[in-house]
């Protein structure tokens, strides 16, 4: 009898029958399961301890960036696609600034009140344009956050061009730190779960074929109404914070970038998984900033990278990673 | 346009009354009438472009007609929301199947079962889908437990989309079924077992109406049938009788005569 070798992949004898069900009969099965959300998470945790001011500061925007862009995903997997997700974020923004400046709330109020308020404005304002799809329905998202800053340059109303300024600010940035890093983390956990669920079954459906969907006795406008709440209030949310964390709200809000980084970031990092947006918002955003130091020629490097990443990568960095893990391989030993 | 019939002692289900529907100068559907009776199995014929589609589109909401009325158990459903009218009870098939490719099979049969119409149906509670998903699959001839239930639909033959297409109806629960060119596509093999699952339907009590092209098969299930030519109804009667017409003969099957 000799013992031979051969490779065999890390995750066979886990996996039963489809992606998302194991039998694990070990710790090392264990880990090979749970490192891929655990370590994440534990770096998340540790990051702000460690980094320097500034870098402190990246991370913030880039946990910023990462919810506007899972939100985006989201809304994408429920067949609306957003071109602006600074819509969202300005009126979160805006309402946080409002409540402090002019009613002088705290700011444990200001931030949860702007994030359901937010929600349910950009609700609001979107339900008339439910029934638009693709193009058309991305189109109107694009107009209004251009338009609400006009009218804002235009009227004076909410403090014009000025902004509101002198908003409190948050008690220290570990606290900015640890709420943004949560408040990620949350988000991913909670919006994966949730799509895995029958109604976030539903919900994908409707992107897949929405008649289907009507003729299963199901109203998909109420469905995307709900969506578009649960998506805006993410980005109310981000909104909200970051006028506490500038003490500061103005047109700036409702910039384009907004809209359009958090798309970058899906698309880089991989679509329909939220984790991959999150990564895309990992990659970009502290390129970004890693090339500010160039000048002149970061916008060509910084475009020229994502096309790379678009090329090189069109699933997705995430789905490769995925990919790639699960088929980590070890040798095993076979009796013959 | 209603004729005499042998069903006419059970009560109409569905009546569409001088429906009328065009699109830009093209008239799609003029003045379609015809009434269904509850448990017949009604087959609607007709050429190419006859307006058959666009038909079931306007019976289920998906297509508001120009003028005429849809009444469904006595309530005039013109014009209400494709999920309103699913709720009603009436379920339809697409002519073009286009699963939730990503879904397992029995997953994609999750969808109706969200509905609240089957909710209400169950006594207030929607219970275990996923084996509900799977019991309906098997009626429908997945067979028990195989690996296609838990395939992406997207994977799955032709034969089984069709299949899965039928089981959405069911999991809806619903009373009238249409069945837009279900049969199109489908084997000899394929037919065979498929055909049994819709006259048991019928046998239990439900109401079947089914556009087809292939008029063999229709015509042995089939109580009565309505042939469209040009969005209109040119005959109406039992499936003998209905190819015995002269105008049919020539509309819709010129070339055999």
């Amino acid at each position: 009898m000799t013992t031979k070798k051969r490779k065999e992949r890390l995750d066979r004898g886990i996996k039963v029958r489809s992606d998302d069900i194991f039998a694990l009969t070990s710790y090392r099965e264990m880990l090979y399961v749970a490192v891929p959300s655990v370590l994440p998470v534990a770096v998340l945790l540790i990051l702000p301890l460690i980094l320097p001011t500034y870098w402190q500061k990246v991370l913030i925007s880039t946990s910023v960036f990462a919810i506007l862009a899972m939100s985006w995903d989201f809304l994408v997997s429920v067949g609306m696609v957003s071109l602006g997700q600074a819509l969202f974020f300005g009126v979160g923004g805006y309402l946080a600034g409002v409540l402090d400046h002019h009613l002088h709330l705290p700011i444990w109020l200001t931030i949860p009140l702007a994030t359901v308020l937010g929600g349910g404005l950009c609700t609001v304002c979107l339900v008339p344009v439910l029934r638009l799809r693709g193009i058309y329905f991305a189109m109107v998202t694009l107009v209004l956050p251009l338009m609400i800053e006009r009218i804002i340059e235009a009227t004076g109303f909410l403090g014009g061009t000025e902004g509101l300024t002198g908003l409190k600010p948050f008690p220290s940035i570990y606290a900015e730190l640890y709420l943004i890093v949560a408040a990620m983390l949350l988000v991913l956990f909670a919006v994966r779960r949730m799509m895995s669920t029958d109604y976030g079954l539903v919900l994908r459906a409707i992107q897949e074929n929405d008649r289907s969907v009507m003729s299963g006795g199901i109203n998909i406008y109420y469905l995307k109404a709900q969506a578009l709440f649960l998506g805006g209030c993410a980005c109310s949310f981000c909104g909200a914070f970051m006028t506490h964390v500038y003490m500061f709200v103005g047109m700036p809000a409702f910039a384009l970038d907004y809209s359009i980084l958090p798309i970058a970031s899906a698309v880089v990092g991989g679509m329909g998984t939220f984790a991959g947006s999150t990564l895309g918002a990992f990659i970009l955003v502290p390129l970004s900033e890693a090339l500010r130091g160039i000048g002149g020629l970061r916008t060509v490097i910084y475009a020229l990278s994502l096309t790379v990443f678009i090329v090189a990568l069109p699933e997705g960095v995430f789905h490769y990673i995925q990919r790639k893990y699960k088929q980590f391989e070890r040798w095993v030993e076979v009796e013959r | 346009m209603t004729s005499p019939s042998p069903h006419s002692e059970k009560s109409v289900l569905l009546s569409v009354r001088d429906l009328s529907k065009s699109f830009g100068g093209v008239k799609a559907v003029t003045g379609v009438s015809f009434d269904v009776r509850e448990g017949e199995l009604l087959g609607i014929i007709g050429p190419n472009g006859s307006g058959k589609t666009t038909l079931v589109n306007l019976i289920t909401g998906f297509i508001t007609p120009d003028s005429g009325e849809v009444v469904y158990r006595g309530r005039n459903i013109t014009g209400l929301m494709p999920y309103r009218i699913a709720r009603l009870g009436i379920a339809r098939t697409f002519q073009m199947v286009r699963p939730f490719t990503a879904l397992a099979a029995f997953k994609n049969l999750i969808v109706p079962l969200f509905s609240p119409r089957v909710k209400s149906l169950s006594g207030g509670r929607y219970g275990d889908r996923d084996a509900v998903a799977k019991d309906l699959l098997e009626e429908v001839g997945f067979e028990r437990e195989s690996s296609v239930t838990y395939k992406p639909a997207g994977s799955l033959p032709h034969g089984y989309l069709k299949r899965l297409e039928l089981a959405k109806c069911l999991a809806l629960r619903a009373d009238l079924i249409i069945l837009d060119e279900l049969f199109s596509g489908l084997s000899i093999a394929e037919l065979a077992s498929i055909v049994p699952v819709i006259e048991k339907l019928v046998v239990e009590g439900k109401t079947v109406i089914m556009i087809e092209h292939r008029l063999r098969e229709l015509f042995r299930i089939a109580n009565r049938v309505v042939v469209l030519n040009f969005g209109t109804v040119i005959a109406e009667g039992i499936p003998s009788e209905v190819m015995q017409k002269d105008e049919v003969k020539q509309a819709y099957l010129g070339s055999e005569d």
